[in-house]
């Protein structure tokens, strides 16, 4: 077991190192640069004069070798400023970062609590209406888009009705009620688009689970129906389950990203989207490997609860 | 043809999936209008690009059956329009996601060993991307810079060709893992071995006499992958970073949309509406093909 975390640890953290670079690459090709930038805010500044502060701040080297720069840099401490906000931009990143796991653990939370119950009895009584319903949902949350049902939620409920606000986050401090009045909207969004597919895979794993021997032995050994599918059933079926959720993790954070923008929720999505379009290189960067990093930490955590869980999975032993 | 062959053995299970025959003939009206998008326009007597500042955000009326948006144009028109590029986005990138994930797929299965790990990493690193801010970040480079001709980087339908791309470049991974998949334990049976012996060249065998017998999964795969692309071209118009006006696009139509919400709701509602129905008829289609072509079933 040991050898095979260090052994997925190693492999992810060689990805990172190789998506860390194609990421620098890629925002090497967004358009301009920061002497452009300099440029158009001075008109003084001579074509000579930027090709000189090129050459003083390396913009002027192979890709590789900038890397190489911001990468020592990065490991000292020091990830740059943000054009955007003129502050270091790890500390515009750490808020973003805790508005954002409000966000998607309070959805998460909603999804998982109601999915799961609504899975075990849709695998229970196959081909009921709720079977169906669920399916329907399901269906319904993969193929709707996310940023036009949280524009329907928004016109609905801050627009017509007018009981939650349309957007953005209570101040700091505000009490918890007025705080939960602006996470309602952004989390049912995301909530909504998740629970189906969740419910969905509950069922399936559950189904896989009841047509086991052990299943018909605890019956006939006298365990009661809801015995079995709650404590034997179910513990089984959370297994695949979990590792779902865990690979799901980037499917979410797309959510997030979504749904931070359309209701100005100053999360880590909505700071990559920003960063990005505002042309701030180094909060973009940074944002985009913390994203990163996040996903591949999901996979990890996938394999290792499954190993975990599953004492009937040797890993590191090749067959 | 035999009465019992596979083709109309799936044909008579996907005819049984109502939800499946249901979406396909949606699916076949909204690509005939698509289709037919300019005798339609020019039937009604509308213009997609047609601005009248006169007559903005206008309710319903005879000349124009689904009102005006923020610029007086048509919206009946433009939804036409956007629905031709929307399936034609979501058909082309899903077509060249699903060759470049079959051709990797085999290649990696077939041939096995360093070939295939590489492969298979290089899938992984691709799925560990968090998509949607990637996709962001490839809409917004600059492709001077990535050494295109200006002619070709600053013309009318590069928006168009570039979404196209970069969801091709990310969106084959799941293709590419199916076939690989399939591949490792087609590559053991007889007929493959029986190939080799007379003398088959890898090249042959691949595509000859191991590509045929995926195909169906193939089907089920890109036809599922359709509505996710055409979810993702909505998104990215929606941010801003999709089909550039004045090409209608339905992403594109909420985003302006979204700023007219007080006066004029109802053009928020249509084009999403036209989005979920869409999709979700590719979703429904690809479930039932996927029943229908499991060769496991029996009736």
């Amino acid at each position: 077991m040991t050898g095979y975390v260090s052994r997925r640890l190693g492999q992810s953290l060689l990805v990172l190192a190789i998506m860390s670079f194609v990421i620098y690459s890629l925002i090497g090709l967004m358009p301009g640069d920061p002497i452009d930038m300099m440029i158009s805010a001075d008109p003084y500044m001579t074509a000579e004069d930027a090709a000189y502060l090129r050459t003083l701040y390396g913009l002027d080297l192979p890709v590789y070798e900038r890397y190489w720069n911001w990468l020592m840099a990065a490991f000292g401490g020091d990830f740059g400023y943000s054009r955007l906000y003129n502050q270091p931009v790890e500390l515009i990143l750490l808020p973003a970062l805790g508005n954002s796991v409000k966000l998607l653990v309070t959805a998460l939370t909603i999804s998982v609590c109601v999915a799961v119950p609504l899975g075990v009895i849709a695998a229970y009584r196959q081909r009921s209406i709720l079977d169906y319903s669920v399916n329907l949902f399901a269906f319904a949350g993969i193929s709707i888009p996310q940023f036009w049902l949280g524009l329907m939620l928004m016109m609905a409920f801050a627009v017509i009705l007018g009981w939650l606000p349309a957007g953005g986050i209570a101040t700091d401090g505000a009490p918890l009620g007025e705080q939960l009045r602006y996470l309602i909207l952004p989390a049912a969004t995301l909530t909504m688009t998740s629970i189906g597919s969740h419910a969905r895979y509950v069922r399936s794993a559950m189904i896989e689970v009841l047509r086991q021997d052990y299943i018909r032995t605890a019956r006939a050994k006298g365990a009661s129906v809801s015995r079995v599918i709650w404590r034997h059933g179910l513990r089984n079926a959370l297994i695949p389950f979990v590792t779902i959720l865990a690979l799901d993790f980037g499917f979410l954070f797309s959510g997030a990203l979504i749904v931070e923008t359309i209701y100005a929720w100053p999360g880590m999505g909505r700071l990559i989207f920003d960063a990005i379009m505002g042309n701030d290189y180094n909060l973009a960067l940074l944002s985009l490997m913390l994203a990163t990093a996040l996903v591949l930490t999901g996979n990890l955590l996938a394999d290792l609860t499954y190993a975990w869980l599953d004492p009937r999975i040797k890993l590191g032993e090749t067959p | 043809m035999s009465s019992n062959s596979p083709t109309r053995l799936a044909m008579k299970r996907l005819k049984r999936h109502k939800l499946a025959m249901v979406s396909l003939g949606l699916l076949l009206v909204l690509a005939a209008i698509a289709l037919l998008a300019d005798p339609i326009t020019a039937l009604l007597g509308v213009d997609p690009n047609g601005v009248n500042l006169a007559n903005r955000t206008a309710p319903p009326s005879k000349a124009h059956w689904l009102g005006t948006d923020e610029l007086g144009r048509d919206v009946l028109a433009r939804l036409i329009y956007g629905g031709q590029v929307s399936m034609f986005v979501g058909l082309t990138a899903a077509l060249v996601a699903a060759t470049i994930g079959t051709v990797i797929g085999l290649c990696a299965g077939y041939f096995g060993g360093r070939l295939d790990a590489l492969l298979m990493r290089t899938t992984d690193s691709v799925l560990a991307l968090p998509a949607l801010p990637v996709l962001i970040v490839l809409a917004a480079l600059d492709l001077s810079k990535v050494g295109l001709p200006d002619s070709i980087a600053q013309s009318e339908y590069v928006s168009f060709f570039r979404i196209v791309a970069i969801v091709a470049l990310l969106g084959w991974t799941t293709v590419a893992r199916l076939v690989r998949g399939a591949t490792l334990s087609l590559k053991e049976r007889d007929f493959v071995y029986a190939a080799i012996g007379a003398g088959g060249s890898h090249l042959g065998i691949m595509f000859r006499h191991i590509l045929p017998n995926l195909i169906s999964s193939i089907i089920v795969a890109v036809t599922l992958s359709v509505g996710a692309v055409i979810l993702l071209e909505s998104t990215l118009s929606f941010l801003g970073l999709g089909i550039q006006p004045p090409m209608a696009s339905w992403g594109a139509m909420l985003t302006n949309a979204q700023e007219t919400i007080w006066e004029a709701p109802l053009l928020a509602v249509y084009p999403g509406l036209l989005i979920l129905l869409t999709v979700i008829s590719f979703n429904f289609l690809g479930d039932g093909l996927q029943d229908a072509l499991d060769p496991r079933a029996t009736t």
